[in-house]
């Protein structure tokens, strides 16, 4: 295929119309071809991404069967256990996500302090980065093993007196899921706040005591505005990541506690309702809706303390 | 070595009078602070009359930013004292020495507007806020950044930062202005500009002012006197012209301005033989006994003639405004260069011989043979 | 759903510790040994709790029980095949985007960020509503989707690795010698790439041997599943396989990290990060 440049008319002061235009569908003939090279890469990301996330979306309100459109998917899902569902997902995705966040945040701050190069630092540092490998399956059993009926800290806590399962404890009830999920949400924690403590410049505390600054004066008007964007941010990372979770709390629970993500699970396991079969994908919808949010925020305090912590 | 010091001449007349009471004294004596196994101080005193602009000039690691930080308190010497008018201000936490300090980047708050920086110091000093704003716009508008007042840091360029920084240093009125190498991280046009304003700003609060640098024009452009250090040690202190003209040591006469170094034989009188011509010795001569010394002289101390058959050939001529600066290679692989002004110097084109010779009446430096 | 950082800002190098500093945090040491000391504990109960649990008896036991070998088989299977599609994948799109088309690379992170965003969950769901039978009939379905939550992780890697190559000069001066594009990807870009490629390798793997959401749903019984399945039949050797994939995997983990710190200081390249193979376990085998 020949690209027809126009016959050139004397070139006036502005340069030649006829030829920029030639030059311009080169460009553009250059730029699709360099696009083809991601040919491969979006095709894959459309068939294993956006296709079934479509097939999610149709499917949200799509009537069982006959197929046409329906709001009644989101309304079952929107009420009854499916919204017990997801108050519960998020009641335990708070609880495993603030409570990690100050704990993870003090573990931090004590690694941070730490002289450089110091045993401990070293260790701490090496530890959160195994530790926030633990997976979820494994995670679980090493659990039950612990605190489950006949675990191990179970016993030790009978002998010296006190019985959790007696005092409403339970592994395998929301707080017992809550505690496992810290187990990598500290961790991870962690490993994400360390370097907005690094961020932290000598420059601003010294220039702060200069300024007639005490230790809380620097913390209240300085260290903590500019970490909490990054604090924000982990929190609110640590918060998808349990809403997400599926494989610790099966391992744990297999479905004793309705949680939005168990509960999908078991529309694939064919435990539904006649008529119901679709109310799955009107779950997951909600489910990506509630995490997109997030991760939106998230974005948006990342860009902050990125800024300020340059 | 003996530290050439000289008195301090007290502050030049502030244009417009001092706006504050005159400065405070300080004097810093014999510090000393190690750190493990490097000395960074080793027995620096001085002396600083009250509005006088004092510069530290050195190489790194000389410890001069050490000295700095003791002022300020960030850091404790071994031993040694640091007064401010009299009196010792060594039990008092960095927090109560009301010094300012300007650091060398990146020290502005980047959670607050330039305004709040400015205000921070009298905010801890709890003014009350009407008060605390409008003294941190007066002094954003001393250094001519009115307009930047709501801005952050990050959307400041490094100049501006430096002077929102130094604006910061300066709002809780400081007994001493620190200044730590302030002007390191901008570019060469940035920092012109801001040396002259440091400088006014400086002169017109009469606020006693130490100035850290390795950039020996900043220092020499920008203090009423200038103390070079090496090794933890004072080599000489004294004002621009004298540091140029008189330097104490081989150390003070290569690091301020450029020397040359001519091969030379010590003649017993005092005196010493180079380039063919018997010249008197200024200041101390080196250690080892041997009559094979360097002189050190400067460009503009040397003669040069365009002369067939002369002792050198010009290898370059580098032209410098008003003066030329001719490169000359003498014998025994020697090359200096020669200051001479550039409407005569058409004459000294690359490969032409000259003669260049020693006027004998000034005292020049003499050193150890490199 | 992971968790991705970006490098920590670059800091102007540490000052020498001022002493009041040097006093601050030596006035700090026992309520951070506290800190440091109540964490270790929480974490490391755990792992002494099933080792007594299960019993060390028990370990042998594992290998000899019905459905270890083939479930660790299939996982492994799927773990090889999954990192070789993600590298054929990934290498080429990420290294043609960073040296044709720079513009679009800030999309590209954000197409990478989606996989994140949808929990595995949702997406097997999605999956297998489209997918043919001929595909669900196979386990490798699995791995073809398990290369879209390794897409970020790989990306950011190679990404990172790119990032700290000049590679237009790179590129341009091979081109200059005389080297065709194949000689020059083999023989330049690659090599350089060697801690970016291991990086990415090392968290593919990790996410598949531990993925256990996807499995299930789509009912094959791959290593995690297998343990969960097999806890019916005895608790013990459940916990016991449990230590064992957590204590390969971190060996694997290990090993690997320790091969690419040294190649990186040869090579100068990125470092292996045990903070990206965290975010990378958050992925799904949760």
């Amino acid at each position: 295929m020949t690209t027809q440049v126009a016959p050139a008319a004397a070139p006036g002061p502005l340069g030649d119309p006829g030829a920029a235009a030639g030059r311009r569908s080169l460009t553009n003939l250059r730029r699709a071809r360099d696009l083809a090279g991601v040919v491969p890469f979006t095709s894959y990301v459309l068939l294993g991404l956006v296709l079934p996330m479509g097939a999610i979306l149709i499917g949200a309100f799509r009537k069982p069967v006959s197929g046409s459109f329906t709001l009644h998917n989101l309304h079952i899902a929107s009420h009854g256990i499916y919204l017990h569902g997801f108050a519960t997902s998020m009641e335990l995705s708070l609880i495993a996500s603030v409570v990690p966040g100050i704990l993870g945040f003090l573990i931090a701050y004590a690694i941070f302090t730490a002289r450089r190069g110091s045993v401990l630092r070293r260790v701490a540092i090496t530890a959160s980065g195994v530790f926030a490998n633990f997976g979820g399956v494994p995670l679980a059993f090493l659990f039950i093993a612990t605190l489950g009926n006949t675990g191990l800290a179970t016993q030790w806590l009978t002998d010296i007196g006190f019985n959790p399962y007696n005092s409403g404890f339970d592994l395998y009830g929301l707080g017992g899921v809550a505690l496992v999920y810290m187990y990598f949400q500290i961790p991870i924690m962690v490993l994400v706040i360390l370097p907005a403590f690094e961020g932290l410049r000598p420059a601003w505390r010294e220039a702060a005591q200069n300024m007639g600054a005490r230790s809380w004066q620097y913390w209240r008007y300085v260290g903590v505005p500019v970490l909490a964007p990054s604090v924000l941010g982990a929190t609110l990372l640590l918060f998808g990541s349990a809403f997400s979770a599926y494989a610790t709390a099966e391992a744990l629970t297999s479905g004793t506690i309705p949680l939005t993500s168990i509960q999908i699970g078991s529309f694939l396991n064919g435990n539904v309702l006649a008529g119901q079969q679709d109310v799955g994908f009107a779950l997951g919808l909600g489910m990506v809706v509630i995490i997109a949010v997030v991760m939106l925020v998230y974005v948006c305090l990342q860009r902050r303390a990125a800024r300020w912590l340059r | 070595m003996t530290a050439n010091v000289t008195k301090a001449a007290g502050p030049p007349q502030a244009p417009g009078g001092a706006r504050h009471e005159a400065g405070v004294r300080v004097v810093i004596s014999q510090l000393t602070r190690t750190f493990g196994s490097l000395r960074a101080l080793d027995g620096l005193s001085l002396e600083m009359a009250p509005g006088e602009f004092v510069a530290l000039l050195g190489p790194s690691g000389c410890g001069k930013t050490t000295a700095l930080r003791i002022l300020a308190g960030f850091e404790t010497a071994d031993s040694g004292s640091v007064t401010v008018n009299g009196a010792d201000v060594s039990p008092v936490p960095a927090a109560r020495r009301d010094m300012g300090m300007v650091f060398q980047s990146y020290s502005l708050f980047p959670n607050m507007s330039a305004l709040d920086n400015v205000g921070f110091g009298l905010r801890m000093r709890r003014l009350p806020t009407a008060e605390r704003r409008q003294r941190a716009a007066e002094l954003l508008d001393m250094v001519g950044l009115t307009g930047h007042a709501r801005h952050y840091p990050h959307q400041l360029s490094g100049g501006q930062q430096q002077r929102v920084a130094l604006a910061r240093a300066l709002a809780i009125e400081p007994k001493v202005l620190l200044l730590d190498e302030p002007l390191s991280a901008l570019d060469a046009k940035v920092r012109l500009q801001l040396r002259e304003q440091i400088r006014s700003v400086q002169q017109r609060l009469g606020t006693t002012t130490l100035f850290v640098t390795h950039d020996q024009e900043e220092a020499l452009s920008m203090a009423d006197r200038v103390g070079v250090m090496k090794d933890g040690k004072l080599e000489q202190i004294a004002v621009p012209d004298q540091l140029y003209a008189r330097p104490a040591t081989a150390f003070v006469a290569e690091f301020v301005g450029t020397m040359n170094r001519i091969p030379g034989e010590l003649s017993g009188t005092g005196q010493v033989r180079a380039l063919d011509t018997l010249v008197p010795v200024h200041g101390e001569r080196p250690a080892d006994g041997t009559g094979t010394v360097d002189v050190l002289v400067r460009p503009e101390g040397l003669k040069i003639d365009a002369v067939p058959g002369g002792n050198g050939i010009v290898t370059d001529r580098a032209f410098l405004g008003s003066v030329s600066r001719i490169s000359v290679r003498l014998s025994g692989d020697v090359t200096v260069k020669v200051d001479h002004p550039s409407a005569a110097a058409g004459q000294f084109a690359p490969g032409e011989s000259v003669q260049i010779s020693l006027p004998g009446v000034a005292p020049v430096l003499v050193t150890q043979r490199r | 759903m992971a968790a991705v950082t970006d490098a920590g800002p670059a800091s102007p190098p540490a000052r020498v510790a001022s002493a009041p500093a040097a006093r601050r945090r030596r006035s700090l040491p026992v309520w951070r040994w506290i800190i440091l000391l109540g964490a270790g504990i929480y974490f490391l109960i755990p792992l002494y709790a099933a080792l007594r649990f299960s019993g060390f008896g028990t370990f042998g036991q594992v290998f000899s029980q019905t459905g270890f070998s083939d479930a660790l088989i299939l996982s492994v299977k799927l773990a090889l095949v999954t990192t070789v599609l993600t590298l054929v994948l990934m290498v080429p799109t990420t290294i043609y985007v960073h040296l044709r088309l720079p513009r679009i690379r800030p999309l590209l992170e954000s197409i990478t960020i989606l996989p994140i965003v949808i929990p595995p969950v949702v997406l097997i769901l999605g999956v297998l509503d489209v997918s043919p039978p001929s595909l669900k009939g196979t386990p490798y379905l699995l791995a073809l989707v398990y290369v879209i939550l390794a897409m970020p992780f790989a990306y950011r890697s190679l990404d990172a690795g790119l990032r700290s190559l000049d590679l237009k000069t790179l590129v341009d001066a091979s081109n200059s010698l005389g080297a065709g594009w194949p000689v020059t990807l083999w023989r330049v870009i690659l090599p350089n790439l060697r801690t970016a490629v291991l990086s990415a390798t090392v968290l593919t793997v990790a996410l598949v041997l531990g993925e256990f959401t996807m499995a299930s749903l789509d009912q094959y019984q791959t290593f995690p599943v297998w343990i969960v399945n097999f806890d019916q039949t005895s608790g013990p050797v459940s916990v016991a396989a449990s230590l064992f994939a957590l204590f390969v995997t971190w060996i694997f983990l290990l090993a690997i990290t320790m091969m690419g710190g040294r190649t990186a200081r040869r090579i100068g390249g990125g470092q292996v990060d045990l903070v990206s193979v965290a975010h990378q376990e958050t992925g799904d085998s949760r």
